[in-house]
Parts: C-alpha cells; structure tokens; sequence
C-alpha cells in the first residue's frame, strides 16, 4: 500500500514537471512549481521524513512561490516562443541520465533496513539510540541538528543572512512597478515641494 | 518489492534531467530559475529515499518503537531546503535588476543587445 501511494505520488511529480517544460505561461509554471513542493512534502511524509515535509511545504511551496511571484511582478508573464535548436540539449539531458542510471545499479534497494548507511556503528544507530541520554529530545533529527551539527545550522544561518544582504543590496528597500507610479500628491499625503523658486514661479 | 526498488532512484533522475532540460533549453531567465527548483527537489528525494527504511518510522524516539528511518539524511536536506531558498531569492534579485537594465528576461535577446552596445 505504501509503495503504491509512493509510486502514484512520484508519477505524479513527473507529469507536473512535464506541465512546467511545456508552458510558456510564467505564472502557471510558477503554480505548477508551487504543486510541485507540495506533492514532494506529500512523499517526504509516506517516507518518514516528517521535519522535511514540512520545512518543504512552508519553505519550498511557499516562500519560494512568493518570491517567484514577486519577481515575476517586476518582470513579464510571458515565455517568448524559443527559435533555437534544442536537439543538443535533449541529447546531452538523455546521456547524463543513462550514465546516472548506470549509477544506481549499484544503490542499496528502497527500505533496505541492511544498506551500509543504516548498519554504520557510529553514525546512526549512535544518533538513535544515545541521543536522547545526551541531548534529552526525542526528535533525533532536532538533537542532530540543533546540537550535534550546531554548526553546521550556524553556517546556514550565515548563509540566509548575507543571501538577504544580497537582494537588498541589488534591490534597495522601495521597489516600484513601472506602470504605478505614484502622482504628486496621492490622498494623505503631503504634497511634494517644488525643488527651485524658478519652478514655483513658474 | 524488488521489480521497484530502485524506481525511486530513476524518478529521482527523471526529474533531475527535467530540471537540467529546462536550464539548458530555455532562454527565458524566470524560467531557467523553476528549472533550477526542480532540480533542487529531485536531489532532496534522493536523499529522503536514502534515508528510508522498511517498517521504520519517524525518528522521533519512543517506547515500544524499535525501528526507525535514518535521521541523517533528514538534517542535510532541512539545511539543504533553506539554503535553496536563499539561492533563489539572489538569483530573482539578479534577474528584477537585469530587467530593469534591459527591459527584457530573454537571454538571446540579452545577448543581441550586448553585441549591439559593443559594436558601436
């Protein structure tokens, strides 16, 4: 039943990211991207990744969105019709991903509760089974994050914040459309002084 | 179970080359960007699917509950996620203000344009 959910959801997730190549409208591809998260989160649940589920579900699908809209606000709606050739693109696409299905010959199976990620002495069954007596969380992606991997979530933090110095050092605070430019004296406000006496006198 | 065990894998790189498609094939720069958030997500599938175990649950410790589902993988993508974020939000600033500069978010037609101002 699980691999079932698991299996319609991944189709899923491959029809939408066909709906995104084959739009040329930004705004539906925008949605389609947000959908696209959303279903994601979905399996990450079937897969017990439930913190992961949701930082994707209000990260990914929803901030992301956002800020995808924003942009698309400043900008235009709409794809122009590409002219170019993409038979090159296709058959690059294609021969990576048969080399990397190659790759994965060799992956331990889905669920397989003997990969060598899941036997490791040290890493996981040390943050399973010792971290409630070291850190005192139940939730063992938390103790591993917030306190094994401290750094690691201060880096990121680092990371966030000069991403935000970033944009506001490309965009400034006040961001006008083009097309709503404000009159002289909108309602409430204080009318703009004339610059120069030439220009009150005239 | 075996026929599909490694299905997710190859959905996983579907989605991943679909992602890559998307970046290399369209000019358009908003949407070179979705292209990267595809791609982005298929990588944090990969890695959830690693961190899978049958009959396991959450891994949130509790009495009567012996098997659980990796928990490593998990914190790498919860970082991972947010770091996506923050990329994406430089990339759109770039492209608001390319925007501006060239009232246009094609790349060819970016590139027609840069040719002309180095001609004259």
């Amino acid at each position: 039943m699980e691999l079932l959910v698991t299996v319609v959801l991944l189709t899923f997730l491959v029809a939408i990211v066909v709906g995104i190549i084959v739009l040329r409208d930004l705004l539906a591809a925008i949605i389609l991207l947000g959908m696209y998260s959303l279903v994601a989160a979905g399996v990450f649940v079937v897969m017990d990744a439930v913190d992961v589920a949701f930082t994707e579900a209000a990260v990914g699908c929803g901030i992301s969105t956002i800020l995808f809209l924003g942009a698309l606000s400043f900008t235009r709606h709409e794809q122009k019709p590409r002219g170019h050739d993409s038979l090159v693109a296709v058959v690059f696409v294609v021969l990576t991903g048969a080399l990397l299905i190659y790759g994965t010959l060799d992956m331990p199976y889905y669920g397989d509760p003997q990969s060598p990620a899941q036997t490791h002495p040290e890493l996981t069954q040390h943050y399973l089974y010792t971290s409630m007596d070291e850190t005192g969380m139940p939730n063992a992606v938390t103790s591993v994050l917030a306190s094994y991997r401290g750094y690691d979530t201060l880096g990121e933090t680092v990371v966030v914040f000069t991403a935000g110095i970033a944009v506001l050092s490309l965009l400034g605070l006040i961001r006008r459309r083009p097309e709503d430019e404000t009159p002289d004296d909108a309602p409430g406000d204080v009318p703009a002084l004339p610059k120069n006496d030439s220009e009150r006198t005239s | 179970m075996q026929v599909l065990g490694l299905y997710n894998y190859w959905v996983v790189i579907v989605l991943m080359m679909a992602g890559l498609y998307i970046m290399i094939a369209r000019y358009n720069l908003i949407k070179k960007m979705i292209g990267l958030g595809v791609f982005q997500t298929s990588i944090f599938y990969m890695y959830i699917t690693m961190g899978k175990v049958h009959g396991g649950t959450a891994p949130i410790l509790e009495d009567g509950i012996e098997l659980y589902s990796n928990p490593l993988p998990h914190v790498l993508i919860l970082t991972a996620i947010v770091v996506g974020v923050a990329t994406t939000a430089v990339g759109l600033a770039l492209i608001v203000r390319i925007f501006e500069q060239y009232k246009t978010i094609e790349e060819d037609e970016i590139k027609a344009i840069e040719a002309l101002e180095h001609d004259s």
